[in-house]
């Protein structure tokens, strides 16, 4: 089968050394025996049942069709329980240390006396939010939900790309994939003993709730709190209020009265303790951060910094996942928790250092070049993929703003075997495991989003750049 | 309940059943282009379905001389006309899509694949559609949603808000028909009782699926007195005023139960379903019935007024 082909250099998750690796086993005949017919009646089957729950994803700047479907592939990405042991560890232990990285830098800034990160990078920082310097949220936390950004590029070598200590998107896929799959191959979940996901957001549920403000004496009212019904991502956001049981508001049913947060409600106000928002900080408080905003909800963070509710991740929680913080998310680790990094680092060179800035330059055919507060796959250059003239031109635009460039090799990604029109082949795969972090607990759910560059010899995952997503398989012990 | 959810739903249900009275006005005139048109005083049947949805305005500003083909065109496929049947399937989609949470995964998929199919028979030839199809198909698309409402959906206040968009509408899409069918399409008084009139209000009953129903209910000539009374104050018709009325009603009573709180909104519906009750259509040919409309079509309008101070802006207290 085309799958068989290794291609040289890079990490194939299912065919290495003799044969199928142990994780994959029990995909290989399912694989082999499934008649083309079967293969895209299945396809046809799972596209009909995305389209009909709705799960569609708008492309910003891109126009078109507003209910684009992301493209899902059958073939499942497989950890075994032994692989998982060590992702499970190794994303925990970066998201402790990035929530005490936040801690400290709003209150003492230890690290930064230490000398172990430059101080103009935290309190220069554009994500690094005054209004909240001195205030420590309940349970000291501030990213309550920590998306990590993996790749893989042997059997033991994983290295993190980026870290989401926002808002990160896409934990929905993980869920429906895993519904989709098992509503298309009951059998192979019978097979196989598949760590199941479903309880994710009984887990968040449980992580915000952790998270009440003192002044709640009650069970806690969380919400989830969406820009809109036109934001790319709104039906992530209503999924979520939809299994976790909790009201989906925007900021326009939201106010601010005496000492609380309320919602408009058929029977009028009701109080709010918990705000999970997928908005950012900006457009949080009109008073506060955007006196131009018509967005947000006045007064807001008044009442949370004197503990009438707690907001979820917590402003200014950004200042941790930025792209010139990020490489020193392993000092964190040594300095705040006393351990050794579970998940190395790419090696990444910041642009807005001379030497690194010279080397990146005669390099760029090598190198995949990044905006320092981009995402999405976009304004990036991917050096071997790329031609001369590209190339030329992403220089002119390095050496005009080179503080907002960084760059990092161009990393084997690992692939996994996908359905392609030309059969089985494999394809480049990264991973986003999502880490829960409350009062006193953290949790990862075995799984997470593998994203699979479809087109052939393509590094870049993103959805927004034609990627597509898998089922994530973890195999019980 | 979010009062933005709440509203949301309630409109769900306004726009369905406009949707629904859009394809209903296209099934009369696709039937009148067919008899020959005998009258003075108005050019063809087509205008009075325009009128009767009022869309007269809207339509020559941008298509001039009413054609059968354009008149389709606009009130099926129009994304202009925000009362078009697809525009009312599109934005009932939109608001469901917003409340997804609320809404039962059997309503979604009746609200979803209508809006998909819709997209489909937007992509298809026109030649390749026959009126009656588009007509037929959006009669069960509504009765689709409206079905896995009713089936499925947890009779919490939710449940009475998209009923309430229902009622609302409803009342005042008979309401609306019956006047303009009475004063445009009969300017003057001559046309009363002749051959004509009489098929002219035939076509109301048509409108509303009720041509059956009205004989079983009073046999005999369909004269304007009948076909008044059974539309305005006949609780037998699923489309009466006094049947949408006692609708209102009824789930305005249920949310002052639920809520432990009775408002305006009450007391003014139960003065409505009062005088509906009590009228005799002699009372009001004597008003007028243009008068009388024109009056509930107001009261409508005041309810829609209240709900949405009461319930759907977030501000009472």
């Amino acid at each position: 089968m085309a799958g068989n082909s290794n291609t040289p250099n890079y990490f194939n998750e299912m065919f290495s050394g003799d044969g199928v690796r142990p994780p994959y086993r029990g995909l290989e005949s399912w694989s082999n025996d499934m008649p083309l017919e079967l293969r895209s009646l299945k396809q046809s089957e799972a596209e009909a049942l995305f389209r009909r729950i709705g799960i569609t994803f708008a492309v910003y700047g891109e126009g078109g069709d507003p209910d684009r479907l992301i493209p899902f592939d059958m073939f499942p990405r497989v950890f075994s329980g032994e692989e998982w042991r060590k992702l499970d560890r190794g994303v925990k232990q970066r998201a402790r240390a990035l929530n005490a990285f936040l801690c400290d830098v709003y209150n003492r800034g230890e690290i930064v006396r230490a000398g172990k990160i430059p101080g103009h990078l935290v309190y220069s920082n554009e994500a690094y939010e005054r209004a909240v310097a001195g205030f420590r949220p309940p349970g000291n936390v501030y990213s309550h939900i920590v998306g990590i950004d993996l790749v893989r590029t042997g059997p033991d070598e994983f290295f993190v790309l980026e870290d989401n200590c926002r808002t990160p998107s896409g934990v929905s896929y993980m869920l429906e994939n895993r519904e989709i799959m098992m509503r298309m191959f009951p059998q192979l979940f019978r097979e196989n003993r598949i760590a199941p996901v479903e309880n994710y957001p009984r887990l968040l549920r449980r992580t915000l709730g952790s998270v009440a403000p003192l002044k709640c004496e009650d069970e806690p009212r969380v919400v989830i709190l969406t820009p809109g019904h036109y934001n790319s991502a709104y039906y992530e956001h209503s999924f979520l209020a939809d299994m976790m049981g909790v009201e989906l508001v925007e900021a326009a049913d939201l106010f601010v009265e005496g000492d609380f947060v309320w919602m408009r409600t058929t029977e009028g106000p009701r109080r709010v303790d918990v705000i999970y928002r997928r908005i950012d900080d900006a457009f949080l408080d009109p008073l506060c951060f955007r006196p131009d905003s018509m967005l947000g909800i006045p007064g807001l963070m008044n009442v949370y910094r004197s503990g009438g509710v707690t907001i979820a991740s917590a402003p200014g929680a950004g200042v941790a996942d930025d792209k010139a913080i990020y490489t020193f998310v392993p000092e964190m680790i040594r300095f705040y928790l006393g351990e050794e990094p579970i998940l190395n680092n790419v090696p990444t060179w910041q642009c807005a250092r001379e030497d690194d800035c010279g080397y990146v330059l005669a390099n760029l055919k090598d190198l995949v070049v990044k905006e320092v507060h981009g995402s999405g796959g976009y304004g990036m250059l991917v050096g071997p993929c790329s031609t001369k003239e590209q190339i030329a031109a992403f220089a002119d635009k390095i050496r005009e703003n080179p503080g907002n460039y960084i760059a990092q090799p161009t990393l084997a990604l690992s692939t996994c075997p996908t359905f392609t029109k030309e059969g089985i082949a494999p394809r480049h795969v990264d991973l986003r495991p999502y880490c829960l972090v409350g009062d006193g607990m953290i949790e990862l759910v075995p799984g997470g989003l593998t994203r699979v560059a479809l087109t052939e010899g393509s590094l870049v995952v993103n959805s927004s750049q034609g990627g597509g997503v898998k089922d994530t398989w973890v195999m019980a012990e | 309940m979010l009062s933005r959810t709440a509203s949301n739903l309630f409109w769900i249900g306004r726009y369905m059943e406009r949707g629904e009275t859009g394809a209903r006005l296209l099934a009369v005139g696709a039937r009148n282009a067919m008899i020959p048109n005998i009258g003075g005083g108005y050019r063809n049947e087509w205008e009075s379905v325009l009128a009767a949805g009022g869309h007269a305005e809207a339509f020559s500003e941008k298509y001039g001389e009413p054609r059968q083909r354009n008149i389709e065109s606009f009130l099926f496929f129009d994304q202009d006309n925000p009362s078009s049947v697809a525009s009312c399937i599109e934005q009932a989609r939109e608001n469901g899509r917003i409340v997804r949470t609320a809404l039962t995964g059997q309503v979604w998929d009746a609200l979803n694949s209508g809006f998909q199919e819709m997209k489909g028979l937007r992509r298809t030839e026109r030649s390749r559609l026959s009126i009656s199809d588009l007509i037929d198909w959006t009669t069960r698309q509504c009765a689709l949603v409206r079905g896995a409402i009713d089936d499925t959906q947890l009779r919490n206040d939710g449940y009475d808000f998209v009923h309430l968009g229902y009622a609302l509408e409803r009342a005042d899409s008979t309401a609306r028909l019956l006047d303009v069918k009475y004063y445009v399409l009969l300017p003057q008084v001559d046309f009363v009782g002749s051959g004509y009139d009489n098929y002219q209000w035939s076509t109301i009953l048509r409108a509303m699926s009720a041509h059956r129903a009205f004989h079983w209910a009073y046999g005999g000539d369909i004269t304007p007195a009948k076909i008044a009374d059974f539309l305005i104050l006949n609780r037998k018709s699923p489309r009466s005023l006094i049947t949408s009325a006692e609708d209102v009603m009824f789930h305005l009573d249920r949310l002052a139960r639920g809520y432990g709180r009775t408002t305006e909104a009450q007391a003014r519906i139960r003065s409505v379903v009062g005088e509906l009750a009590e009228a005799r259509i002699d009372d009001i040919f004597d008003e007028g019935l243009h008068e009388f409309l024109s009056r509930m079509i107001g009261e409508v309008r005041v309810l829609a007024t209240l709900i949405h101070e009461i319930y759907l802006s977030g501000e009472a207290r």
